[in-house]
């Protein structure tokens, strides 16, 4: 079929490109890339069209919005503010909201668009995590992820903060209160940022050009970055039928992948619109003005700083003296900055850490299935539990509301559980992996249950075992083992220290901990064994009249 | 067929690099149709009227498209702003802005469902496959690319020429200075404002809406009252910004005199009205939560709870410190002022605070 396009005529137009910029070779290389199709790609797919949504609609919003707290008095349409005195941010985005046509739509969208963003970036990494995808070649990517996510919650925070109304306010007063709270230069960054006191004159400005300029640039470069090497590394596949880690099973670019890539596209894009048009988001309208001597009950920030809102409000009280000269408070510095940087390096160190204990430096385009790493599953929700309770935290008072429950009560459980249920949660989810494992196992070594009991001539009874489909097989056999470490001597027998011992011990000690319950790798040859007889017991159930049911024989087994 | 899965799955840590490699020309091949990947024929691929008629509804889709966004264009200009309509769940609301999301939003949803019904329906869904090649360049790729290098690093002479590399490195890592020593004007050098609030001794207690001076019998128990210095708004337009607002906030409280158990200093209430800083000692908020029967006062942000009848200690919640009181009287004619500033800086804590 091909043949034919080839005698067709160059367009002079692609020809008149190409001459001065010789692109085909590229276009001839990329135009059929095979990209792997599951609706767990999607996810990140959905981060980076809610950016391109967020440069749309945040350059439609830098055509009205003011970036200035020069006092003014409000005289536009809304009428329940009138005549009251604010910064000219807080009145132009309510000129946005009321006097812009479309205006309101605009802000809308790009809220919206926001907390998709990031949701979709936390989802995404969470993808990444449970199937391993961030193994070798990948780390980098893990890396400029994990940038992205940050830098998508500094965009979040400073794009919040600019409308100064009364709620955001309160936001940037609390950031404002860490920042003071830093040891030694605590008061000095204060001014810095704020130009002086809180609030000053000067942060609105400030934040706008981080927020319009600064970050997105970032976000911009990391973002490309990260698709040039999803582009040059190939995506990462699921195990399946005709998948190895040597190929990539999927849809080409054109015109599959171009259709249902660009067409999510346009439908993140109108959901988010129809959201936009339909759903409330940040009526700054009702807040009122930001003044710093007030603040409003029940006061939540957007979803994505909820863990931080969590983790201050369930600290507790713990402040220091030193030499009654300086004051030093990890009621504030540990909640607000020492506990968010440790989860990101944790979370930045973890490929490598991982890779360090199994001494795994190979490459991997097949995904793992989360029960195949046990492990690594249960750490991945051990730390989701440790959010998911902080975020939860961070709305005690909406849960005290909602429960009529003690807001102290509810403050008390989260101080414990924060401890005692990640554990919990790891320990319960590897031995629901190793429970998955064992049931795969059974698969691979007797076939599957079909539910069918037959009683013999004999009078005897069996359960009649299926073989596993074929489609199935691969995903049954991903799994792998890793070694356990010899645990070192610390002299060996000429007496010669053994170098880098605790380094050595160390990993000996966590490659032990880390394949902990590890079953075996079936042989071949018992799999074999295993699903003939299951084709066994299926043609002796023929035999006495019973249907073979639906699924497909494996033929790969010898007889 | 048997040998198609390798299941020597115990990974085998001395060989390092186990993904076998491809040459260059197999990875750069067109992709093929992937065997041994189940596919079935879809209604479209076997009946002529069935891809027609898909034909026709992804067109139907994108004809929709561009309905919704003439609607869009035309009620930009015909909806007037203020009309008002009614929506179920919504309430009553903007016609204009709920007409131009609603079409704006179909218009960009619609071609998003007809491009990936075109896709499902009519375009090859045989899964296709295409070889991956290993990262990492072979070893004499890798081996030209370091002799490039040191061949233009030789050339150079960076590395012999010791005076050129020492000076070169010391003019790049110190010509950005500029740059951070014009970050030094971001803000003036702190001197002491923290510790500092516009109260100071005989000023008049005003409220914060209507700035009027207060009488003791204003305040009925069980009262709260929020206030400023009578000054504020002079300093607000003199500062021309609100930061003494949010410092000298004050909240003014009355509860029966045998109720308070202790304050911050002697008699620094009045008949029972006690006056604290409204700013929250862990990271600012002003507070507003106050309950009656217990005397708490709860910060809304993280719920630092303070007991106002016992010199506002912190009790709950995350702040360590006590709100700073601030000792109040009457002048001659009977109206509430201040004895004296705060005696401690009020808010959250600062590195220079100490004790």
């Amino acid at each position: 079929m091909s043949n034919t396009t080839a005698n067709k005529k160059t367009p002079a137009a692609y020809n008149y490109v190409d001459s001065r910029v010789g692109f085909s070779a590229a276009l001839k290389r990329n135009l059929r890339k095979v990209f792997p199709d599951h609706w767990s790609f999607m996810l990140g797919e959905i981060a980076l069209y809610s950016f391109i949504i967020l440069l749309l609609t945040g350059t439609f919003l830098t055509l009205w919005y003011k970036p200035s707290m020069t006092e003014v008095i409000y005289n536009g349409s809304y009428i329940p503010l009138k005549g009251i005195p604010m910064s000219e941010a807080y009145a132009s985005t309510l000129e946005i909201s009321f006097d812009v046509r479309g205006g309101m739509l605009i802000r809308q969208i790009h809220h919206w668009a926001a907390l998709f963003f990031i949701a979709a970036m936390v989802v995404h990494l969470l993808r990444v995590f449970f199937t391993g995808a961030y193994r070798k070649p990948r780390e980098f990517n893990w890396l400029l992820g994990l940038g992205l996510l940050t830098l998508g919650l500094l965009a979040g925070f400073s794009g919040y903060s600019l409308p100064d109304d009364l709620l955001s306010g309160v936001g940037l007063k609390i950031a404002s209160g860490i920042v003071q709270a830093l040891p030694v230069i605590g008061t000095w960054a204060l001014y810095f940022l704020f130009g002086g006191e809180f609030p000053g004159t000067e942060v609105i400005s400030r934040l706008y050009s981080i927020h319009i300029l600064l970050l997105p640039g970032a976000i911009l470069a990391l973002v490309t970055a990260h698709l040039l090497l999803v582009w040059t590394q190939k995506h990462t596949q699921y195990p399946g039928p005709g998948r190895t880690e040597k190929n990539v099973v999927g849809y080409p670019l054109l015109p599959v992948y171009t259709a249902k890539a660009g067409g999510f596209f346009f439908i993140v894009f109108g959901v988010t619109t129809l959201l936009g048009a339909l759903v409330t988001i940040n009526p700054i309208w009702l807040y009122g003005p930001y003044t710093p001597d007030q603040v409003t009950a029940g006061s939540q920030p957007d979803w994505y700083i909820g863990f931080l809102e969590g983790s201050l409000r369930v600290m507790p009280a713990i402040e220091f003296n030193i030499f009654n000269t300086w004051t030093f408070s990890p009621n504030v510095l540990i909640p607000a900055l020492i506990l968010p940087g440790l989860m990101f390096a944790l979370m930045g160190a973890y490929p490598f850490l991982e890779s360090w204990i199994t001494g795994d430096k190979r490459e991997h385009n097949l995904l793992d299935r989360p029960r195949n790493a046990p492990t690594r599953t249960a750490l991945g929700t051990m730390s989701l539990s440790f959010y998911i309770l902080l975020w939860i935290g961070g709305g005690n008072d909406i849960v005290a509301m909602a429960f009529n429950m003690s807001i102290n009560a509810i403050t008390w459980f989260m101080r414990v559980a924060l401890i005692v249920v990640p554990p919990l949660v790891f320990i319960i989810t590897r031995r629901i992996c190793l429970g998955l494992q064992r049931n795969d196992l059974d698969k691979l070594l007797h076939g599957k249950e079909t539910g069918r009991i037959l009683r013999l001539p004999e009078g005897g009874f069996v359960e009649v075992h299926s073989p596993v489909s074929e489609a199935e097989l691969p995903k049954l056999l991903a799994r792998e083992t890793y070694p356990v470490w010899e645990l070192p001597q610390k002299v060996d027998a000429n007496g010669i220290k053994t170098p880098k011992y605790r380094r050595q011990l160390m990993k000996a000690k966590l490659s032990a901990w880390w394949t902990k319950g590890d079953l075996p790798i079936p042989t071949m040859k018992e799999i074999q064994s295993g699903q003939h007889h299951a084709h066994e017991a299926l043609e002796q159930a023929h035999e006495f009249g019973v249907e073979p049911g639906k699924e497909e024989i494996v033929t790969s087994t010898n007889h | 067929m048997t040998n198609e899965f390798d299941i020597n799955n115990t990974f085998d840590p001395d060989s390092e690099n186990q993904a076998p490699k491809v040459s260059k020309e197999v990875a750069t091949k067109l992709p093929t149709p992937a065997k041994g990947v189940d596919h079935y024929l879809r209604r479209t691929d076997t009946d002529p009227k069935a891809a027609k008629r898909a034909e026709r509804q992804v067109a139907a889709f994108f004809g929709a498209s561009s309905l919704f966004t003439l609607i869009f264009v035309v009620s930009f200009f015909a909806i007037p702003r203020e009309t008002k309509i009614a929506v179920s769940l919504i309430g009553v609301t903007s016609a204009q802005n709920i007409v131009l999301g609603t079409s704006f939003g179909l218009a960009i949803l619609f071609i998003g469902i007809g491009a990936i019904h075109w896709a499902k329906k009519l375009m090859p869904d045989v899964e296709m496959v295409q070889e991956r090649k290993e990262m990492k360049p072979s070893d004499e790729v890798q081996q030209e690319a370091l002799d490039a290098f040191r061949v233009g690093a030789t050339e150079s002479g960076v590395g012999q020429r010791k005076l050129i590399r020492r000076s070169l490195l010391g003019a790049l890592a110190l010509f950005p200075l500029p740059f951070v020593v014009m970050l030094r004007d971001l803000g003036p050098a702190p001197k002491g404002e923290l510790r500092k609030t516009a109260w100071q001794e005989d000023l008049h207690i005003v409220t914060d809406i209507t700035y009027a001076k207060i009488r003791p019998e204003d305040i009925p128990v069980g009262n709260l009252i929020s206030a400023m210095p009578e000054n504020i708004l002079e300093i607000q337009e003199e500062e021309g910004n609100l930061n003494e607002r949010g410092k000298s906030a004050i909240l003014l409280v009355r509860m029966r005199p045998e109720d308070i158990k202790s304050q911050q200093g002697p008699d620094w209430d009045y008949q029972g009205i006690v006056a604290y800083s409204k700013i929250c000692t862990h990271v600012g908020c002003p507070i507003a939560l106050y309950e009656q029967r217990t005397h708490h006062l709860l910060c809304p942000c993280h719920q630092s709870t303070f007991d106002l009848a016992d010199s506002g200690q912190p009790i709950f919640g995350p702040a360590a410190r006590r709100l700073p009181q601030l000792a109040i009287t009457v002048d001659e004619e009977g109206y509430l002022i201040a004895r004296q500033g705060f005696q401690e800086p009020i808010g959250p804590s600062f590195w220079e605070r100490g004790a």
